[in-house]
């Protein structure tokens, strides 16, 4: 008997199946995902999810007998009142007595339900979403290189020495040459030293010619010469520029009720999972603003609380200050997300248009507009109350194709609108 | 080795292996030697050489998405049963198997970490040991499954398949897998085949007949008339049909063997694909005749193993207990008005029976003595068990040994289902007429040939368009399920290339009840 601990041994053996599992099930697991989503709090965004599928596209057919024709026999446990020749009302439903021993397999087949790792959900969720033009359109000032092997070459520094391809050139050039090796002209140093040993001079002589040449072969033939050696070779590749920077803008002021903040903020951390999760280089900055604006860090702008007025063009008037301070844009790639609930101060919003189509948008590559409602109105009343910035913005929309504009009114339209605003290829509004 | 045995030796015959629920590498192999030695002295049993591997929960969950297998080639299917398993048991709502055993020479026996010690003794008792001496004896093992082997071949399987995968893309190989998969129940050889025939035998053969017809030679054959002359065209048409079908060997029931050999469009790899698919089908084959009598040894021999532990003071009171709980629920059988019934428990019928037989041999009453009179009263009932446990496979087992005792013990009543009656009947319940019924009736419900579909390759039309035809031969009026048929049908049109035909014939009277056609690519 022989006992072997596995448990050291990698887990997750199953892991490539569970992929191609995915994979196979993907049109039924993605729509099972936008189900989810509507359901969820958007904290709980990046934890893995239960989906139910249907097994449409993973069925694994075999043939069967139907139950349901011919003449069968069951033999089953626990009578308890049947004698002979009692007749038993046929059982509705596939509650069945006896033949119930199909394939072990053939169970669940109405829903399959498993759980997708936060990973994996992820992935499914963002799948065909991206951050519009995101390179810039000019490459030509990049600064940034990336060194790539490109074969060998003949001439290059000594750290960049190959020895296994030097050592092999040498070794081919010794043995076509056929350069003595050390060994045959240490037994023929003997032989010699044996023959004059013994006397026999004639044959230590001839012996001795024989090595003279051998020792002149192997001075005049190299061990390691020159044009053996090899180099590995680098080239410089230009790395494209895609730097890009991510302002986010968010209304903190009183007129925001708190299920108004709640699905503004819902906005933005998918904004933030989503950009932290596709893109290395993104810079994420965020202003909140009231009557005055600030940048904050991550964690204020998520979670904490502030009151006041509202005037929407300091949080512009900061992106634009930040924006030359940091981001220059001939190396950034600069997106701008805002959420409001359309409320400004009377004077501010069309001074907001003359920021916005004046300044910020023609340095950005995307701006999009978020209007959050108060969950009954927005999408009801709709066109009957638009708010003051949302008829500011219309009128800068349609100059701009790459400023969209967009209202949600509950949490279960978020995701929806979010995958219209990033939609691969771009959803205009 | 050496050592440990004498450890054993040394012990004391009323000190326990163990105490207290933890185990470790010691207290594995000291309980290991203890059963082997009752396995050996007191059951008689005869085993391969065993390797136990500890593994976590995560890693069991892995074997069972690959079938229990330990190498597996890499296909979704196990993906989704992988997931399947998982959620099940991520909900509480399955618990894992305390084990899992290959039959390979040496027998790989898998145990849980989080296993008590108890629980291990348990184990090696019912797997290491019972399942074993099952896979090493039983007839259907010895002569399907080629113990010695399986692991390599298992391993060539998956390196393959990964090849096939680099060199011609995971969906080609994907499609030709899933297709197989669907034909896997009806790509196993049921029967030996004939050997190759023999130069010299053959020839052998001939003169034989020659002789034969020469000795038996009746000058008034020749006084028949024969057949007219047009008749004589068809009847030589026809003839050469027959020959055509006869060396492509039809009919076959080895549909995927069939398809593997005669297709028309595969590619090689595609071919060796099926014969994995085909080979691995044809390991499993066996253990699905032979569930109920495997699991049924395995529980038996736990049962006598731990007892006599018990007995001999190698396991404490506690122990003992432990187990009988889990021993206990192992073998429940719930009644078929029970929410929890879902068929009759392998275990639970496995075990009763062979206790029974085991009580028949030692302490038989009047009714054993007239139904089992070769074994009742013979006192060597581990003789009769190893016996049934080599020569038998669970229909014939059944058939053979189910007692009038163990039908009581179930109250198994056999209820006769006839789709075109509104209402079942019970056609006979456990009393003197209804025994012999039940048992056969028993019988046949584990019989694999009426479980699965009779399906064979009938024809196949070489010189027109190729088209393969398939027969369903239906027996009791009980036809495929349509929406599955259709699909496995699409599946066989892709990998034979042209048209597939399935007919469900009436197997008694030969009447065609029912046609499906699938062209490739879903035409």
């Amino acid at each position: 008997m022989n006992i072997v601990d596995r448990r050291p041994n990698p887990k997750g053996k199953s892991l490539s199946n569970r992929q191609r599992f995915l994979a196979r099930a993907r049109v039924e697991v993605k729509s099972a995902v936008q189900e989810a989503l509507r359901k969820r709090k958007v904290a709980d965004v990046d934890h893995g999810e239960k989906v139910a599928i249907p097994t449409r596209g993973i069925s694994e057919p075999i043939f069967h007998h139907n139950r349901r024709t011919g003449r069968s026999d069951h033999v089953v446990p626990g009578n308890k009142e049947y004698v002979r020749g009692d007749e038993i009302p046929r059982p509705t439903g596939g509650e069945g007595r006896g033949g119930s021993e199909g394939s072990p397999d053939g169970s669940g087949e109405d829903a399959f339900e498993f759980t997708l790792s936060k990973e994996e959900f992820l992935d499914m969720f963002f799948e065909d979403l991206e951050l519009p033009d995101l390179v810039k359109k000019s490459l030509k000032d990049t600064t940034a290189v990336d060194l790539q092997r490109a074969g060998y070459t003949v001439t290059g520094s000594p750290s960049n020495l190959s020895i296994p391809r030097t050592m092999r050139n040498s070794m081919a050039r010794r043995i076509s040459l056929r350069r003595p090796k050390l060994s045959e002209l240490e037994a023929l140093r003997e032989e010699v030293a044996e023959a004059r040993a013994r006397g026999e001079e004639e044959e230590a002589e001839r012996l001795a010619r024989q090595l003279e040449v051998r020792e002149r072969r192997s001075k005049i033939i190299p061990y390691i010469d020159p044009i053996d050696v090899r180099y590995r070779r680098f080239d410089r590749v230009p790395r494209p520029n895609t730097e890009a920077v991510m302002f986010c803008l968010m209304d903190v002021s009183g007129s925001m009720t708190e299920a108004m903040k709640d699905l503004a903020k819902r906005f933005f951390m998918l904004l933030h999972i989503f950009l932290v999760r596709r893109y290395r280089h993104v810079d994420v900055v965020f202003i909140r603003h009231t009557s005055t604006a600030e940048e904050v860090d991550e964690e204020t702008f998520f979670y904490s609380r502030e009151t006041g007025g509202t005037v929407v063009s300091t949080a512009l008037e900061k992106m634009l200050e930040i924006a030359r301070a940091r981001y220059p844009t001939d190396r950034w790639n600069i997106y701008g997300a805002q959420a409001s609930d359309g409320d400004n101060y009377g004077a501010d919003s069309s001074r907001c248009v003359a920021l916005l189509g004046g300044e910020v948008l023609p340095l950005c590559q995307y701006f999009a507009y978020v209007e959050v409602g108060d969950g009954m109105g927005g999408s009801l009343t709709g066109l009957s109350r638009d708010s003051d910035l949302w008829r500011a913005y219309s009128e800068v929309a349609p100059a701009h194709p790459h400023f969209a504009m967009r209202r949600v009114g509950d949490p279960a339209q978020i995701f929806s609108v979010f995958h219209e605003l990033f939609a691969k290829g771009g959803v205009r509004a | 080795m050496l050592n440990t045995r004498l450890d054993v030796a040394q012990l004391r015959a009323d000190m326990p292996l163990f105490t207290g629920p933890n185990w470790d590498f010691g207290s594995l192999r000291r309980t290991y030697e203890a059963i082997e030695r009752i396995a050996f002295d007191d059951l008689g049993l005869d085993i391969y050489p065993v390797q136990i591997e500890v593994i976590t929960s995560e890693q069991m969950l892995d074997s069972y998405a690959a079938v229990g297998l330990p190498l597996m080639y890499r296909h979704w299917s196990f993906g989704k049963r992988f997931a399947y398993h998982e959620t099940l048991y991520r909900k509480g709502l399955q618990g894992l198997a305390y084990e899992i055993v290959i039959n390979s020479n040496p027998v790989i026996c898998y145990i849980m970490e989080e296993n008590s010690m108890t629980m291990q003794t348990l184990v090696l008792a019912h797997a290491a040991v019972g399942h074993n001496h099952f896979f090493k004896n039983n007839y259907l093992f010895r002569q399907w499954t080629d113990a010695g082997g399986i692991l390599d071949y298992l391993s060539f399987a998956r390196d393959y398949v990964a090849k096939c995968e680099e060199k011609y893309g995971l969906e080609a190989v994907e499609r030709v897998l899933d297709a197989a998969h669907a034909l896997k129940e009806h790509g196993v050889n049921r029967y030996a085949h004939r050997s190759k025939p023999n130069l010299a035998e053959e020839r052998q053969r001939a003169e034989d007949r020659r002789a034969h017809a020469d000795a038996t030679y009746n000058d008034l054959w020749r006084t028949v008339p024969t057949i007219e002359k047009e008749d004589e065209e068809t009847a030589q048409s026809e003839k050469q049909q027959e020959d055509i079908r006869g060396k492509l060997g039809l009919p076959e029931e080895n549909l995927l063997y069939f398809i593997e050999k005669r297709a028309p469009r595969l590619e090689d790899w595609q071919r060796e694909l099926i014969r994995i698919v085909r080979h691995i089908a044809q390991y499993f084959y066996p253990q699905k005749q032979l569930q109920m009598m495997n699991e049924g040894c395995a529980t038996f021999v736990h049962y006598e193993i731990m007892n006599r532990l018990h007995d001999k003071g190698l396991i404490t009171e506690g122990s003992m207990l432990e187990f009988l709980h889990s021993h206990s629920s192992v073998v429940f059988q719930p009644g078929f008005d029970d929410p929890r019934f879902s068929g009759l428990n392998p275990y639970a019928l496995g075990f009763a029976m062979m206790s029974d037989i085991k009580r028949i041999c030692e302490d038989p009453k009047e009714e054993d003595r007239e139904f089992f009179p070769e074994i009742a009263g013979c006192g060597d009932p581990f003789g009769v068990l190893r016996h049934a446990w080599a020569n038998y496979r669970d229909e014939s087992f059944i058939l053979q040994y189910l007692s009038p005792a163990v039908i009581r013990k179930f109250r198994l009543f056999h209820v006769a289902d006839d789709s075109s009656k509104p209402s079942l009947r019970v056609d006979a319940i456990h009393d003197d007429v209804g025994y012999r019924r039940i048992r056969s009736a028993l019988s046949k419900q584990y019989d694999l040939s009426r479980r699965e579909p009779d399906i064979q390759v009938v024809d196949v039309d070489l010189t027109g368009d190729r088209c393969l035809v398939l027969a369903h031969y239906v027996h009791d009026g009980v036809l495929l399920e349509e929406k599955t048929c259709r699909s496995v049908l699409r599946y066989a049109a892709q990998l034979w290339g042209y048209t597939v035909k399935l007919l469900e014939i009436e197997a008694a009277s030969d009447k065609t009840l029912k046609t499906y056609e699938s062209g490739p690519e879903g035409k």
